[in-house]
């Protein structure tokens, strides 16, 4: 086949564009190299020689945001090439999410601002009082303030609803990048690379360089890992509430020794220890290293998912008190809030990272 | 009063001009042996490094796997692998002392924060030989700076060294210019590991003429030999021969300083390469590129202009590493001559002359294919196959200029030294010492050999003067 040179960009021209930007700089990296070794990234710009569209969307959602090669580059500013690619990679990843989403207004409005993020949490709070005042009850527990009849209406769709929409947008991310039928072999990998965060290793198990400048440090991946183990083992806790209810005829409350239980007190723990601690490393991180404009949205999206945990701690702890009626509201308002922005929000990079993932792994 | 005012009111152990390779491995030995330390650093610190800034790799002499380096790489072939790229330049004492030592160095390195990485895509040939820095030169430099700032080293950006004060055989004290403001630096002892002067255009068209000012300087614009023509002015021995440097073939449209590695430009043994008349001057074929690229530098800083023009055709476009570059193209050789500002009917008679020449065969893009121009003077030896196919590509090929041989003469612990022999507190590390081992050709990753091996022995040797 015949390589289509056309699509090479010039070195010096600096672009507004993010895709054009991003190819520019990816360009350079292909022409040097000494970051091979860093993360996937760099393995896979060296397996093309120019770059399309759908080759740097997937080249921006396989990127982690370590920096390491950021800070060993020797092209960074004031070097004329003014190479920044972990922000490079970033602002297309971003805008990539933006324009993949169905519908895409909502997504550039929650992952840009904080202020819609609390307000959709103030709508789903107000709206999960409203409801629990105005509906029966109907159970033990907090089946008693909310029937499980009501719970089911509110949530089946409002979790449905968006993941039809994330649906859509992998399939958009899909066709766009060019995927192949997926392999058992290259999900496995891609499950492995996403559970390790092996992209966020530095490549030998130092780490990344993001909340220590040129120091090389664990701490961004361990946050991330309580925030991804603490949120995976909610949603099975949740999930084993569900089959418990139904499978095997035996409705909430539970007690201490029971899965949603043992699943839901350690993964909420996690979950709001990953996302203070995620909320701590960001304020050292350089913005300059990231995707402009979006670091409220993202740190929105980052309360609102620690809140989800917290809430449902605090649930827990206030158990068969008085306050249960307020503490179920709160916690399922946030829940409401969460479901209804995973499409739209910092959540659903998760989907565009596991599917660059695997995307990656059966390309090697 | 600021940081550098404070550290010039202080009394040093030991003071370093430069701030690269060779500076931080004698600025981390001479910590560790508890040597109070001080760098003084030209650039300011989004450049500090010098050229190890961009290097890659290690030359590492190996029995078995070490590292990332598989089977093994003895000292009988490293030296036969000198002396032939140096044709006998070199202080043999010096080199082998330097090859010898190799070996252990990469494990030091890896114990001070040095992390290496398999051969790159497109450099298995040297997975034997050379180390690569996982993240290359700067990653290095980086881990260097913060394992010496841990030791308790202070560094200085912005510190041009300009003078090292000496009463007969010793030096007293340096003076340098921080930022503007020109302070004096007591201190017991000198390391001298700030490079060579090929960022220095006036000195270079001095030593090679006036042609020098179209070349194109591969690394750093602080190497400006500052301090080397200090030294060289009170008197210090110098080795190297003042008028050379080494010169790569890269794309000419690369920026005068601190291209590095990306404007590297693989092309040519798949071309025909004429001068700025239209010309072929040199066998495009003689061998594989690795092999070659050091000799272009010069071939085309002896063309008019310091210019080359490499042109390919469609169907070779796919068998090099990509340049950072794009080719300048053009469906008919008429339009690409235009394109490339070359005379027309000069480039459209030598391709035709070219592709009269070509015999049919076998085309090997890998190997030496023996595929050879019939009657054609230059000859292409190797991969002669006509250029006919659309659309054409045309690169820009310019000397790049890589470092300097000229620098100060050392002795095996590093010592330099003046007129009435070796001087009593000054040593020499790295590029500015280089040209004692490596006096003609270039070796990859030896430099970076030379930094470690000298850098770390300058390090010991001052530290152990001054304890």
């Amino acid at each position: 086949m015949l390589l289509d040179i056309s699509l090479q960009t010039d070195p010096g021209t600096i672009s507004d564009d993010p895709v054009m930007e991003a190819r520019r700089q990816i360009e350079i990296c292909n022409a040097c190299r000494y970051c091979e070794g860093f993360c996937s990234v760099f393995p896979a710009i060296t397996r093309d020689k120019v770059f399309a569209d759908g080759d740097i969307t997937q080249l921006a959602n396989l990127c982690h945001n370590c920096r390491g090669c950021y800070y060993a580059c020797q092209y960074t500013a004031p070097h004329e090439f003014d190479l920044n690619l972990p922000r490079a990679l970033a602002t297309a990843r971003v805008e990539s999410w933006e324009r993949l989403a169905w519908p895409q207004a909502p997504a550039r409005l929650f992952q840009r601002h904080a202020t819609p993020v609390a307000l959709m949490l103030v709508v789903s709070l107000a709206l999960l009082f409203w409801l629990i005042s105005a509906l029966p009850g109907g159970g033990d527990g907090f089946y008693a303030w909310l029937s499980h009849g009501a719970m089911v209406a509110i949530f089946t769709p409002a979790f449905l609803l968006p993941l039809v929409s994330i649906g859509v947008s992998l399939r958009r991310y899909w066709v766009e990048t060019g995927g192949g039928a997926v392999t058992g072999k290259a999900m496995a990998q891609a499950i492995r690379d996403a559970g390790r965060l092996r992209n966020l290793s530095g490549g030998q198990g130092q780490g990344c360089n993001f909340e220590k400048a040129e120091r090389f440090s664990d701490a961004r991946r361990h946050a991330h890992q309580a925030v991804m183990y603490g949120f995976l083992l909610c949603f099975a806790a949740t999930a084993s509430g569900t089959v418990l209810h139904y499978v095997f005829d035996a409705p909430a409350p539970y007690g201490f020794w029971s899965m949603p239980k043992l699943l839901g007190v350690p993964g909420g723990l996690l979950l709001v220890a990953g996302c203070a601690f995620m909320l701590v490393l960001r304020r050292k991180a350089d913005p300059a290293l990231g995707a402009p404009g979006r670091s409220g949205g993202e740190s929105a999206f980052i309360w609102l998912l620690g809140l989800t945990g917290l809430t449902g701690l605090i649930l827990y702890a206030l158990r068969g008190s008085d306050a249960t009626g307020i503490a179920l509201a709160i916690h399922l308002g946030t829940v409401l809030a969460l479901f209804l922005l995973l499409p739209f929000s910092k959540m659903a990079h998760g989907f565009y990272r596991f599917a660059a993932l695997v995307r990656d792994a059966g390309d090697r | 009063m600021n940081d550098a005012q404070a550290l010039a009111k202080e009394s040093w152990d030991i003071v370093i001009a430069g701030g690269g390779n060779a500076a931080l491995c004698a600025a981390i030995e001479a910590a560790e042996a508890g040597a109070k330390v001080l760098i003084l650093e030209g650039a300011p610190k989004a450049y500090r490094g010098g050229n190890s800034r961009h290097t890659r790799n290690f030359r590492c002499m190996h029995h078995g796997a070490l590292g990332p380096l598989v089977e093994s790489y003895d000292e009988q072939e490293f030296w036969a692998d000198l002396l032939r790229v140096t044709k006998g330049e070199t202080d043999e004492d010096l080199a082998r002392h330097t090859i010898r030592t190799s070996a252990e160095c990469l494990p030091w390195m890896q114990a001070h924060g040095v992390r290496f990485q398999p051969s790159l895509a497109g450099t298995l040939s040297l997975d034997r030989t050379n180390a690569f820095f996982l993240g290359g030169g700067k990653a290095l430099v980086n881990a260097y700076y913060l394992t010496a700032e841990d030791l308790g080293v202070r560094v200085l950006y912005d510190a041009q060294v300009t003078h090292v004060a000496m009463e007969g055989r010793r030096a007293t004290h340096v003076e340098a210019t921080i930022g503007d403001t020109p302070l004096r630096f007591a201190t017991r002892a000198v390391i001298l590991a700030s490079g060579g002067f090929q960022s220095d255009i006036d000195w270079l068209a001095r030593a090679w003429g006036p042609s020098a000012r179209n070349f194109l300087i591969r690394g750093t614009p602080y190497n400006r030999g500052v301090v080397l023509k200090d030294m060289l002015d009170q008197g210090a021995q110098s080795v190297g021969d003042p008028t050379q440097c080494h010169a790569v073939a890269i794309d000419g449209r690369a920026p005068k300083f601190d291209g590095g590695i990306a404007t590297r430009l693989d092309c040519v043994p798949f071309s025909v390469v004429v001068n700025r008349d239209g010309e072929r001057f040199y066998d495009e074929g003689e061998d594989t590129w690795p092999k070659r690229y050091a000799i272009w530098g010069r071939l085309v800083a002896a063309q008019p202009d310091q210019v080359g023009f490499s042109i390919i055709d469609s169907r070779s476009i796919d068998l090099f590493m990509p340049s950072v570059y794009p080719p300048i193209t053009a469906d008919t050789l008429e339009e690409l001559a235009e394109r490339m500002e070359l005379p027309a009917d000069r480039l459209i008679a030598t391709i035709e002359a070219f592709n009269a020449a070509c015999r049919p065969g076998e085309f090997h893009p890998q190997d030496l294919d023996g595929l050879a121009t019939e009657g054609l003077e230059p000859p292409k030896t190797n991969w002669a196959r006509p250029i006919t196919e659309p659309p054409f590509y045309g690169y820009i090929l310019r000397p790049g200029v890589t470092f300097t041989y000229l620098g100060l003469k050392v002795d095996r612990t590093a010592r330099a030294a003046g007129p009435d022999g070796p001087y009593d507190n000054i040593w020499s590390a790295g590029e500015m010492m280089a040209g004692s081992i490596l006096g003609q050709g270039y070796l990859a990753g030896f430099g970076m050999t030379i930094g470690t091996v000298f850098g770390r022995i300058a390090g010991q040797e001052a530290a152990a003067h001054v304890a």
